[in-house]
């Protein structure tokens, strides 16, 4: 069978918020989005259902590419989940 | 063009010698942003988290873009990860140019680009033993947004 998963990064305040930096995830539809992908992490982790109902601004990276909402997100993809950036 | 992260400090007056080297005899300035570790209210100490397969090229990008605009002969990023106490140098930006209107902006823009267009994630440790991350402000948006035009 082939292999669906992505690998999920997760950073900074919200990987505190889940107690968890990484995850595999096997997708559910050839049509997957960022969106999509964080629904259904949401469906899975209760800390992140709870900041996202809570107004934590969400960013994400596909393949270490800032990404939008509406990124495809595929087999194999490395997608990162983070809040807004505060470097410099 | 010198991109670097690390968690060691680094030597300013090198960098500065060596991006007015890279440019060469038409070189008229060299401008410079230094960020430090900004203390009070008990801080004691920063914290950088980045993401290690993403952020070199990320700053590579912001030098080379900002380099192209602004026609640079010299250009540095470096930034620093790790932990950090009060004071300490976070990141420097140089922008090596013909004249200082054009070394100026750039400096200008790549640190306001560095704030909202790399990943990277301040959380400030307290004295009291209290760790809060540092929430990005529309300041920074708005103010990286003036560059793109």
């Amino acid at each position: 069978m082939k292999d669906v998963s992505i690998t999920v990064l997760y950073f900074a305040s919200l990987r505190d918020r889940l107690g968890l930096d990484r995850e595999r995830y096997a997708l559910t539809s050839p049509d997957a989005t960022v969106a999509t992908v964080l629904d259904a992490l949401a469906e899975r982790h209760d800390a992140l259902r709870e900041a996202i109902g809570a107004g934590a601004v969400i960013r994400a990276a596909v393949n270490q590419q800032f990404a939008t909402p509406a990124t495809p997100v595929a087999a194999g993809d490395e997608v990162a989940f983070f809040p807004p950036v505060t470097g410099g | 063009m010198r991109v670097v992260l690390q968690d060691e400090a680094f030597d300013v007056a090198a960098e500065v010698d060596a991006v007015a080297r890279e440019a060469g005899v038409e070189a008229g300035a060299v401008a410079m942003f230094l960020g430090l570790v900004r203390g009070g209210d008990g801080l004691r100490a920063l914290t950088l988290e980045h993401y290690p397969r993403m952020t070199l090229a990320r700053l590579s990008a912001i030098a080379e873009e900002v380099s192209a605009r602004y026609d640079l002969l010299g250009c540095t990023i470096i930034h620093r990860v790790g932990t950090l106490g009060v004071g300490a140098p976070i990141v420097l930006v140089l922008a090596a140019a013909r004249h200082r209107g054009a070394s100026l902006e750039a400096v200008e823009t790549m640190i306001d680009w560095l704030k909202t267009r790399s990943p990277f994630w301040k959380r400030e440790d307290y004295d009291d033993g209290r760790q809060v991350w540092v929430e990005a402000r529309a300041a920074d948006d708005a103010a990286a947004a003036r560059w793109d035009l």
